[in-house]
């Protein structure tokens, strides 16, 4: 491998860190720009959407148990349950389906 | 017991629930990122200090690819720029006096957990309430990371795989609840699985090779791109939760 693991984390922590401290340093005011305002209300959906799928089928040994773990995740989150509960009911899911599977 | 005394320890107890949601997210993490070759040791301080589960997913994922370190800084941007709202809308949260440093300080602490209870904590933020959030916190993901990596390879493989979907839980867990409020998040929700499931699956993007990671920042900024220009967000609805 050419590049460094050390120097991939070590660029995730600064640019990571960068990114929460920058705004508290430098933009006191609102942002007004309503391109640019938009675009930062639309990425975090749209990065997590593209990360999850097709990633979640992927994932485990079984696609099916993957398809049915993102339906049930995905009603569960829908039903208003938090981060924690949504993940162990995607976990036990995948987990009881596989060992029919 | 002085004010400051105070809201530390009310980060500390609220920091709790979070820390072990934490926790277990952070071993699926793990998981994904043991078979990116990570050791327990690179997990434990990339979490520690980074403490972004879609960065460090982005970017672990980019480590066996061999990826430029360029890719790694837009990565990080990407996958992190709600982040970036984030302190936008907690700089209007603080006392006008509050000294640069703790701005700073607190910036470093945000996820979207600790934004969460901190733009809801009741007047001016004290810097150290997320303080004590995060020092509970974040070595519970940073734990949850190593033990991850180091159980990983020692768990029967039914149980990784059971494990391995509570990373994408808990982002599914992030966008439905807005997709649920806002259907122009929704329908864009629903593009980005299918473009990301059509684009993975080119035969010609495989041919090349182009990397996951890079698809990921890609499909990102053009899907986002196109969002804010067919339905831009109206005054005052532009902050996440």
């Amino acid at each position: 491998m050419k590049h460094s693991t050390w120097i991939y984390i070590l660029i995730m922590i600064l640019t990571t860190n960068l990114i929460r401290v920058i705004p508290l340093t430098l933009i006191r005011k609102e942002i007004k720009n309503p391109f640019i305002k938009s675009f930062l209300y639309y990425v975090p959906y749209v990065t997590l959407a593209v990360m999850t799928f097709p990633a979640i089928i992927e994932a485990t040994n079984s696609p099916i148990s993957g398809c049915v773990a993102l339906v049930l995740g995905i009603i569960a989150a829908w039903a208003g349950l938090g981060l924690f509960p949504v993940s162990v009911i995607c976990c036990l899911i995948v987990f009881v389906l596989e060992l029919f599977l | 017991m002085n004010d400051n005394k105070k809201a530390f320890l009310q980060g500390i107890r609220d920091g709790i629930p979070i820390g072990l949601g934490y926790f277990a997210v952070a071993f699926s993490l793990g998981i994904m990122a043991k078979k990116c070759s990570l050791t327990p040791i690179q997990g434990f301080i990339g979490s520690l200090f980074t403490r972004a589960s879609a960065g460090e997913y982005g970017v672990y994922t980019m480590v066996l690819q061999d990826a430029s370190y360029l890719s790694i800084v837009l990565m990080s941007l990407v996958t992190n720029l709600r982040y970036l709202l984030m302190s936008t809308a907690l700089t209007q949260k603080f006392d006008p006096k509050e000294s640069l440093i703790m701005r700073v300080l607190t910036g470093s602490c945000v996820t979207d957990e600790i934004f969460g209870i901190s733009i809801a904590y009741k007047g001016y933020l004290n810097p150290r309430y997320p303080f004590g959030a995060t020092a509970v916190a974040a070595p519970l993901w940073a734990l949850g990371t190593m033990t991850g990596i180091i159980a990983g390879s020692i768990l029967p493989s039914r149980a990784v795989s059971a494990l391995s979907v509570a990373l994408y839980g808990m982002f599914l867990a992030i966008i439905i609840p807005p997709s649920k409020k806002d259907k122009a998040i929704m329908i864009f929700v629903i593009i980005s699985f299918a473009l990301s499931y059509i684009v993975r699956n080119l035969e010609i993007i495989k041919e090349i090779g182009i990397s996951s990671g890079t698809i990921t920042i890609v499909l990102t900024v053009l899907i986002s791109a196109a969002a804010a220009l067919i339905k831009p967000v109206k005054e005052n609805t532009a902050e996440t939760e």
